[in-house]
This record gives structure tokens, C-alpha cells and sequence, in this order.
């Protein structure tokens, strides 16, 4: 067997999540076989699917899925983003805060006092004050406010289809363009 | 407000004195506000069963005017004018110091209910401020002692009518006066002038004189008489004293001086189309000139000016007064009508226009102040008395209210056409490094462009003049007028509703040293979207200082700017966890904001 | 020609009008779809979402409220109009609580239908997450003001179509907001009916009938396979 010829354009990809379900990750994953031929034409970086737990020096395209809860997810994201040539924000939550923005509604307060305090059935209730826990902000917010994004892949999760168009467009350095059944908002 | 109404007067007195006329609806609302510091619900009910209007008819319009609340104001309710020259004269610190001194925050009443101190947008006396209302009364001059003896005389309950009476002095401003603060019209002689030439040659003389609408706008006074003129069916006259244009209070001094004048002109233009009913929309600030307006109305009533054959002319005409409530939009021509009769001052669709689809469907002849006194001088003195004064495409002279950093703020009547650098030099604002031309909506314009001249044909007023110096700074300049605009944006459509609202945000953001080179073309890529695509003029033309000051004044911009920043976050990252710091107890600080 | 006597062109297509109609009613009777959201055939032009905006002989305009007039020049799709159309969805989108994903309207919205139309592939501004009241006290319908654009087609279909005259728009600015006619301010003492033309004009998921959600499965919802202008189009 041939080992494959090094080309020197090979894109580094990296993924990551903060206050997401991790729903978009598993949506990439449905590109099923064709991760093959992408591992063939991109290296990837950080990721859950790698286990490398931060970027390399440069990485071209970040993938990035959720909102921005507390402030470790502000700390990834702009960590994240100072490595990525090309930020892709993924998904519902980092476009619009998603899911987790629902408690935007309502005070933190009242959120933890539901959560921690008034709960039925709670031993010593109190609100968890770990240093170890990343504060919560305010109100959860979608990354386009805390970064500059380049591109986005909407939906809930968005389609493997989405996902593979907008790599092989920028492997092939065109501007990615979604048919119709693949932009979509949920 | 300043009304003499007092707890006693029942929803049912308050419906009958308004003979349950559904137009009256906000007449009746700034009743109930004014002797309960509050429309209660049970207003809200009461005035739409006995009017038959829909419950959400009524509490729509109580939601919309600012002097209109839906919880108890305090026994005292004191607003301070916050427009960008009351600021220069100190109103931030005289109603910081009053909020501190009677223990409230601004724009919530004290807990006791005793008092709100709340900021709101001009009352019209920029050449006298800071100015502001207390219980509906005009004040003028507040200075921090002053602050404290009223702070003093809230505590002890001491009713407004009791507060020292210079106070409330309001002087007339005039500075300098041309043919129209020179010309008396004896009640009724412009009418019988009127009347002999024949209402079709005065109508004739009113477009020679070449008159143009004093709002600002400038549409020909006699074109649009005409207009309704040859309109059939019946037709109504509606004067616009709304005067909300931030810098704009010349219409305060012929409301108080030149009453007759104004009504005058209103007849005239009654008798020519045929109306039998005017009105007269005044902005609730100016209430306290209320009494001496029904007096002149009475004895113009008395002396046969006013109710059936008039003058002998076998015809009949009518005026009333009506008071607005806080809202900027009442002096869109359309909002005005809205509001007229009795609901939201939302901006109308056009076509068609007020002439031929107006108040009540009918059609209406709307003007400012000074058109209508303009032309009860023109009916009176003949076309040339005006049109020999001005330039070639705009005739006449112009009151304007200038205020700011000038040793001589006031009214000054100059002709058309002056340039900004004889405005100046008249009101002793030389120092000036830029002046803004017709309030917020109008144009900034710096030294380079001071021979710019003061006409249509150049830059449009309505009247207000505001003067900076070297000292000011235009983006905190522009950002007040960005609130402004957030503040009195009626809703209605989307580009401005939130369109507004962005430019606050961004405004703020550069304002506040966190902004970038991108948002700055925020600004100004959502300026332009937000003059495009705006319902009415209010939208069109709120984005005009900030455009104006980022062309004109880049420096003042670009020095603000993050200039090494991409990017810096839409919200301040460090307040957004003050929440949590305050729920767990912890400190923990956020990294500096920086680019990424 | 006496043609040109009641035609304008829309995007260089020549459009028939009949005297009185206004460019967005003769563009949809014609089969050329113009991008709206508080606009609706049956009910009075409102005028207020500027969605429909065209160029109109050189001058922005309101389609949905602007005569048609003969020889007119109308710019429909013109790249900068679109662009600005982008971003009155954008703006109302980031101005309420629009979360796709859970809404139960999500695949049959309008409001998501032209932002699909327009291309629009995220908020871009500042979110400002309001709470508003919900109304969830009638047995059968639930108002989420979270999800309303103020386009007042309730208003108007309850007044004019269903004789009911249960809604109105009230406050002022970005606080404007959707009232409803009855002493407690609540729908439950209203004689609103799951039926209400009211209800089925509303443009996104603010106006619902309860228990009915998710009717159809992904894939068959109204916009799912065939995007907005489809519906309005002669040529699909």
C-alpha cells in the first residue's frame, strides 16, 4: 500500500462545543463514509472526536457549536477563535443562544432559586458556589456578540449535507452555498 | 398636571365636560393623569364603556403618551428637560442632585409615594435652562440651590402654586425682531382685510407672498390652501404646536404673544375652504399658556372673530385647544391627526395626503404656528409686505430659537437665506465649532460649511439652532440625539422601531471607548438602511447626527475607536456577571475586555 | 399601446393593474411574489414590516400600501433592497424571542419562510431576549407575545373577518406591544374560537391553538420542500 501524498493545502479543522448538546457534533458524524474522504483532505484538530484538547498554532476552519452560558464558554470561544482562520458558528444555539437562551426569561436568580433552592426534594439547598464552576453570565448570549464570525451552518442540529458543503467548499476555496432543505432554522 | 382638578372630579365630570366625545379621549386621559398621578385601570374601563371604544383602544393610548402612566407617579412629579443644551446648562446635575437629595432613583417614584423626579425630552425653554415641569408647571433656570429649597419644600408637602414664584418665570427670549414680531394685527382687521379683497384674491396672495411651511418642511403654504380649497366636501383646520423639535421654542413665544395672530390666520383659512371647526394641537409642556389662550379665544368669541357669521361674512368658525402628552411623533403632520382624534400618535399612510384625506376623513389644513401667523401678516399687509424679505426660493423671514454656546440665546427673526456664520455671529456664538441646524432630525454642519445658508433651498429648520463649541463633544452629542430617537420612535414600523434602538446600541458602544472601526459602519450602514426604509420622517431623518458627525467629525470618532480591536463584545461581559458574583459570593474577575 | 396604460413594470416585467389596486395586490394577482409578513390579501394594507419595500420610479416605498400607476419602474429584487430586506427579518428576529428549534409554528412560519426567502442565515445584531407576558389563560389558544412581530393581521382579521374586535396594538417604540380587547387584558374573557381567522393569519407562533403542535413530521410542513414564493408564483 501507498502511503498518501502529503499535500501541502491540506486544511486543519478543529470542532468544538460549549452550551450545546453536542447534537451538532453527532450531525457531522452523519456524513457517515464520506468522514473518510474527508479525513483524506483535511487534518483535524482540536475536537472531541481527536481528543486534543486545544488548537494548534493555526488552524483554518473552527466549527464551533452552543451558546455562551458563563464565562469558561467565553474563555473557549475567544481561545478558540484567536486560533481559527475561518469561524463557523454551528447550530441554533451559538447563532441565536438556542435551547439554553430560554432562561434568558427569567433572572438568574430565580433560575438558580428553581434549581438549587426551592426544587422539591433537596438536601442543604443552597447555590453552588465552587470555584471550580465558571460563573454564570446574566443572560446567555450567541457567539456573534463576544466574536467575529465568518460563516454559519444554521438548524438543530444542522444537516451532515450542510456540513459537507461548507468544507469541500472551502477546501476547494469557494464560497460555501446551502441548497434550500439544508438552510434551515430548526 | 398644572390643572385645578383635584381627586374629587369623577371619571363621570371628566367624560361629561368632554361632552363623551371619543376625539377627546387623551383630553379626558390627561385629566385623570393629572388629578390621580395615574390613569387607574378603572379609568381604563370606565372611559371605554361610557365611549364605547374597544378596552384596548384606550389602554393603547395610555401605553403610548410618556405623560401618561399606569401606576401612581409621586404626589410630586418633577421632570427635567433632557435635551442636549439643557444638559450643557447643567440638567443632569440639578436632577441627580434632586433624585439624591429626596432618596429616589430617577424615573421611579419614592417609595412613599411623595415624589418621581424622571428626565424627559425637551420642554422647549433651551435659552432658559435647565428647564423642566413640576406637577405640569414649567421651571426654568434651576440651579443647585434652588434644587435644594425644593428638595425642602417636596419633603414638607408644600403644593407647586406654593414654590416661589420666579421659578416659573418664562421669558418671551426675543433677541431680535424682524417684520413678523414687529407686526400687531388689531383682532380681526387681517379677517375684514381678508374678506374685503375677496377669501379666492387672499388665497392668491398667500401663494405670491411665497410663504413656506415653518415646521421645517417647507411646503408652500398656499399650495397646499389650495389644495384643500378645491377639495370638496367639508374640511377642518389644524394647527400644529407641537413644538417638539429638541432646540425649537419660537413657537412658545407666539402661543404666549402673538395669540391673535395665529388664530387669525387659523379664521382666514377657515372662511376660505369652509371649515367650520380648527384645532389647535399644543404639546403638554406648554399647558401653563393654556389660560391665556382661552382667554383670547373668549374674546375673540365676544368680539365676533370666532362661532357664527364672523365679521359680518355670513360664514362660521370655530376653534379648540388640545393638549398633547409627550410624544415627538404628535408633530408628524399624520401622528398629529392620530392623536386629534383621540388615539396613538402613529404616523398615517400616504397618499393620501392631510389635504385630501385628513382629520376625521376630511379634508385638512395643517400648519405650524408661524405659517398661520406668517399668514394672517401676509393677508393683512399684502404678499410683498413678506416676499421683498428672504431669498429667491425662500421667501420671508424665519424665527428661529437658537440655544447652546452662544452669549446671547433666544428668538431671533432673520431673513431667509443668512448664512450660519451671521447667525452666529448675531447670537454671539463664534466660538462655534459646530452648529446643528434643525434639532436632531436636522443637519450638523462644522466652520467649513458656515456659509452654508439657513433656507430650503439649503438647511431646512424648523427653528432650532444649537451651537457647540470647541469644548463639546459631538459623539456624546450624537449619542444623546441616538436616545432621543430610541426614545420617541412611535413603534410602528420595523426599520425604525428597532432600527432606533441599534443605533442607541452602537452609539453607546463608540461612546463609551468600546467601539471598533466595525461598528462604526454599523453605525453608518444602519443610519442609511434606517433613512431609507423608515415609515415617516421621524425615521428618516434620526440617523442625521450621527451620520453627519462621523463625516464631519471623524477625528472625534476615530480617537474614540478601539484602534487595535477586531472585534470588542456587543455587551459588557464583566456587568454580565454581576448577577452570579452577587448569588454566589464570589469575585472572580473576568479577563479585561480585549480583541481577539 | 393601451396597454401601458394600466401596466408597470415589476424587475423589468410587465405587471396589469386594475384602477385602485396597490403594486403589491397587482404583483400577487399577477403571480410575481413580493417578499411580506403584515401584509394579507384579504385584510387592509398595513404597511408597517417594510418588508415589502420596492424602488418605485427611483423612490423606496411600501408596496402593500403604494398605488400602482402606470408606467411605473418598480424595483423588486434589486440586491440592495434585498439586502435590506435581510436585515428587517434579522431586526425582527433579535427584537423578540424567536427559537426555532421549539416552536411549535416552526416549518409552517412565515416569518421563517422569508427569512429563507431572503437568504438569511443568521441574526448578525445583538439579540435583546425581552420577557414579555404570555397569555396562556384560554382553554384553546395561547398568545406568546414573545414571538409577535406587531404586524397587526390579528387585529385586523378579528375585527374585519371575525367581527370580534379582540386585539390591539399598544405602548410605544421598541415596547409596543399586542393587547387583548377584554377587562383583564387576558384571552380567557374573550369569545375568542380556536377557529378565528385571527388566529390562522398570524404570520409566526405568537397566536396558537393549544394542544395541536406538531402536526406533521419534518419534511412535510408547509415550507419544508417548497420555499414561500412558490405559493404566490405563477411560474412554479
Amino acid at each position: 500500500m501507498n502511503a498518501p501524498t502529503e499535500q501541502p493545502a491540506r486544511l486543519t479543522v478543529a470542532t468544538c462545543s460549549l452550551a450545546g448538546c453536542f447534537g451538532c457534533h453527532m450531525s457531522f458524524l452523519d456524513v457517515d463514509e464520506r468522514i473518510v474522504e474527508l479525513a483524506q483532505l483535511v487534518t483535524f484538530d482540536r475536537s472531541p472526536l481527536t481528543d486534543v484538547k486545544h488548537c494548534s498554532e493555526r488552524v483554518d476552519v473552527g466549527l464551533i457549536e452552543g451558546g455562551l452560558c458563563n464565562v469558561e464558554n467565553v474563555e473557549v470561544l475567544r481561545e478558540f477563535r484567536a486560533s481559527c482562520r475561518y469561524l463557523v458558528a454551528v447550530g441554533s444555539c451559538a447563532i441565536t443562544g438556542g435551547v439554553p437562551a430560554v432562561r434568558n426569561k427569567f433572572t438568574l436568580e430565580s433560575c438558580l432559586r428553581e434549581a438549587y433552592i426551592d426544587a422539591p426534594g433537596i438536601d442543604n439547598p443552597h447555590i453552588p458556589c465552587d470555584p471550580e464552576i465558571p460563573l454564570l453570565l446574566n443572560k446567555v448570549r450567541p457567539i456573534h456578540e463576544v466574536v467575529r464570525v465568518d460563516y454559519v451552518l444554521p438548524g438543530c442540529p444542522p444537516p451532515a449535507e450542510a456540513f459537507w458543503e461548507l468544507l469541500t467548499a472551502l477546501i476547494a476555496g469557494r464560497e460555501p452555498e446551502l441548497a434550500y432543505e439544508h438552510r434551515r432554522f430548526d | 398636571m398644572a390643572s385645578p382638578l383635584g381627586q374629587s372630579v369623577t371619571l363621570h365630570d371628566i367624560a361629561a365636560r368632554h361632552l363623551h366625545a371619543r376625539h377627546r379621549l387623551l383630553q379626558m386621559l390627561r385629566e385623570v393623569q393629572a388629578s390621580r398621578s395615574y390613569v387607574p385601570e378603572e379609568a381604563i374601563q370606565f372611559f371605554a364603556h361610557v365611549l364605547n371604544l374597544p378596552i384596548a383602544h384606550v389602554r393603547g393610548c395610555v401605553e403610548f403618551y410618556s405623560f401618561l402612566h399606569t401606576t401612581p407617579r409621586g404626589q410630586f412629579d418633577v421632570y427635567f428637560s433632557d435635551s442636549v443644551t439643557d444638559r450643557m446648562a447643567g440638567s443632569e446635575i440639578v436632577a441627580k442632585r434632586l433624585a439624591d437629595r429626596l432618596g429616589v432613583t430617577l424615573g421611579q417614584p419614592r417609595a412613599d409615594g411623595r415624589v418621581t423626579v424622571s428626565m424627559t425630552s425637551c420642554t422647549g425653554h433651551c435659552e432658559q435652562a435647565p428647564a423642566g415641569l413640576a406637577n405640569g408647571r414649567v421651571f426654568t433656570r434651576m440651579t443647585e440651590a434652588r434644587i435644594e429649597k425644593m428638595a425642602s419644600l417636596i419633603e414638607h408637602g408644600v403644593p407647586v402654586s406654593e414654590w416661589p414664584a420666579e421659578w416659573f418665570h418664562v421669558d418671551d427670549g426675543i433677541r431680535e425682531r424682524g417684520i413678523t414680531l414687529e407686526t400687531f394685527i388689531p383682532p380681526g382687521e387681517a379677517i375684514r382685510t381678508a374678506l374685503a379683497r375677496g377669501l379666492p384674491a387672499t388665497l392668491d396672495e398667500v401663494e405670491r407672498s411665497g410663504l413656506q411651511g415653518r415646521g421645517g418642511a417647507g411646503f408652500p403654504v398656499g399650495r397646499k390652501w389650495r389644495g384643500a380649497y378645491e377639495t370638496k366636501g367639508a374640511h377642518y383646520i389644524t394647527c400644529n404646536a407641537d413644538e417638539g423639535e429638541p432646540g425649537t421654542f419660537k413657537d412658545r413665544v407666539l402661543l404666549a404673544k402673538y395669540a391673535d395672530e395665529l388664530f387669525e390666520g387659523m379664521t382666514i383659512a377657515g372662511l376660505l375652504v369652509g371649515a367650520k371647526k380648527g384645532y389647535v394641537y399644543m404639546r403638554g409642556e406648554y399647558e401653563y399658556m393654556m389660560e391665556g389662550l382661552q382667554t383670547v379665544l373668549e374674546e375673540r368669541r365676544a368680539a365676533g372673530l370666532l362661532g357664527e357669521n364672523i365679521c359680518e361674512s355670513g360664514l362660521d368658525f370655530d376653534l379648540r385647544i388640545h393638549l398633547g402628552a409627550g410624544a415627538y411623533v404628535c408633530g408628524e403632520q399624520s401622528a398629529l391627526l392620530e392623536s386629534l382624534e383621540g388615539k396613538r400618535g402613529i404616523p398615517r399612510v400616504r397618499p393620501p395626503s392631510a389635504v385630501k384625506i385628513g382629520l376625521f376623513g376630511q379634508s385638512t389644513i395643517n400648519n405650524n404656528v408661524e405659517s398661520f401667523v406668517q399668514a394672517a401678516q401676509i393677508a393683512w399687509k399684502g404678499a410683498e409686505w413678506f416676499s421683498d424679505h428672504g431669498e429667491t426660493k425662500s421667501r420671508g423671514t424665519k424665527l428661529l430659537s437658537i440655544a447652546g454656546d452662544c452669549q446671547r440665546p433666544g428668538i431671533y427673526e432673520l431673513p431667509l437665506g443668512i448664512t450660519v456664520r451671521e447667525v452666529l455671529a448675531r447670537c454671539g456664538g463664534e466660538n462655534a465649532k459646530a452648529v446643528q441646524v434643525g434639532g436632531p432630525a436636522g443637519t450638523c454642519v462644522g466652520r467649513d460649511e458656515f456659509d452654508r445658508r439657513v433656507s430650503y433651498a439649503d438647511l431646512a429648520t424648523g427653528g432650532s439652532i444649537m451651537v457647540f463649541n470647541d469644548l463639546r463633544d459631538m459623539v456624546d452629542v450624537a449619542r444623546q440625539f441616538a436616545h432621543f430617537f430610541a426614545h420617541e420612535s412611535c413603534g410602528f414600523c420595523t426599520p425604525c422601531r428597532v432600527g432606533t434602538q441599534m443605533l442607541k446600541h452602537y452609539a453607546d458602544k463608540i461612546a463609551d471607548g468600546q467601539g471598533t472601526q466595525r461598528d462604526l459602519e454599523q453605525v453608518k450602514s444602519i443610519g442609511e438602511f434606517v433613512k431609507g426604509y423608515s415609515h415617516c420622517g421621524l425615521g428618516e431623518t434620526a440617523p442625521n447626527t450621527l451620520l453627519d458627525t462621523i463625516k464631519r467629525f471623524p477625528e472625534e470618532y476615530t480617537s474614540r475607536l478601539l484602534a487595535e480591536a477586531d472585534f470588542v463584545p456587543d455587551f459588557d461581559l464583566d456587568a454580565s456577571v454581576t448577577e452570579s458574583r452577587a448569588l454566589t459570593g464570589r469575585q472572580d474577575q473576568l479577563d479585561q475586555v480585549h480583541s481577539d | 399601446m393601451s396597454e401601458t396604460k394600466n401596466t408597470f413594470t415589476l424587475d423589468g416585467q410587465p405587471v396589469v393593474f386594475e384602477a385602485g389596486q396597490t403594486i403589491m395586490n397587482a404583483a400577487l394577482a399577477a403571480g410575481h411574489y413580493i417578499p411580506h409578513l403584515c401584509h394579507h390579501r384579504e385584510f387592509k394594507p398595513h404597511g408597517s414590516c417594510k418588508v415589502c419595500t420596492v424602488r418605485v420610479n427611483g423612490w423606496l416605498s411600501a408596496s402593500c400600501t403604494t398605488p400602482a400607476s402606470a408606467g411605473a419602474k418598480v424595483e423588486s429584487e434589486a440586491p440592495d433592497i434585498q439586502e435590506a430586506r435581510r436585515r428587517i427579518v434579522q431586526m425582527l428576529f433579535i427584537e423578540g424571542n424567536h427559537f426555532c428549534p421549539f416552536c411549535v409554528k416552526s416549518g409552517n412560519c412565515q416569518l421563517q419562510a422569508v427569512a429563507y426567502h431572503l437568504g438569511m442565515e443568521d441574526t448578525s445584531l445583538p439579540h435583546r431576549f425581552p420577557s414579555r407576558a404570555m397569555d396562556a389563560s384560554h382553554p384553546d389558544v395561547v398568545l406568546d407575545r414573545d414571538r409577535c412581530i406587531n404586524c397587526s393581521l390579528c387585529v385586523r382579521a378579528s375585527r374585519d373577518a371575525d367581527g370580534k374586535d379582540l386585539f390591539g396594538l399598544s405602548g410605544r417604540g421598541i415596547d409596543t406591544h399586542l393587547v387583548v380587547n377584554s377587562s383583564t387584558g387576558l384571552l380567557k374573557d374573550t369569545n375568542i374560537d380556536a377557529n378565528d381567522r385571527a388566529i390562522q393569519v398570524c404570520p409566526t407562533g405568537a397566536l396558537l391553538v393549544k394542544r395541536r403542535g406538531y402536526e406533521q413530521p419534518i419534511g412535510e410542513r408547509r415550507f419544508d420542500a417548497q420555499a414561500i414564493e412558490c405559493e404566490f408564483e405563477s411560474k412554479y
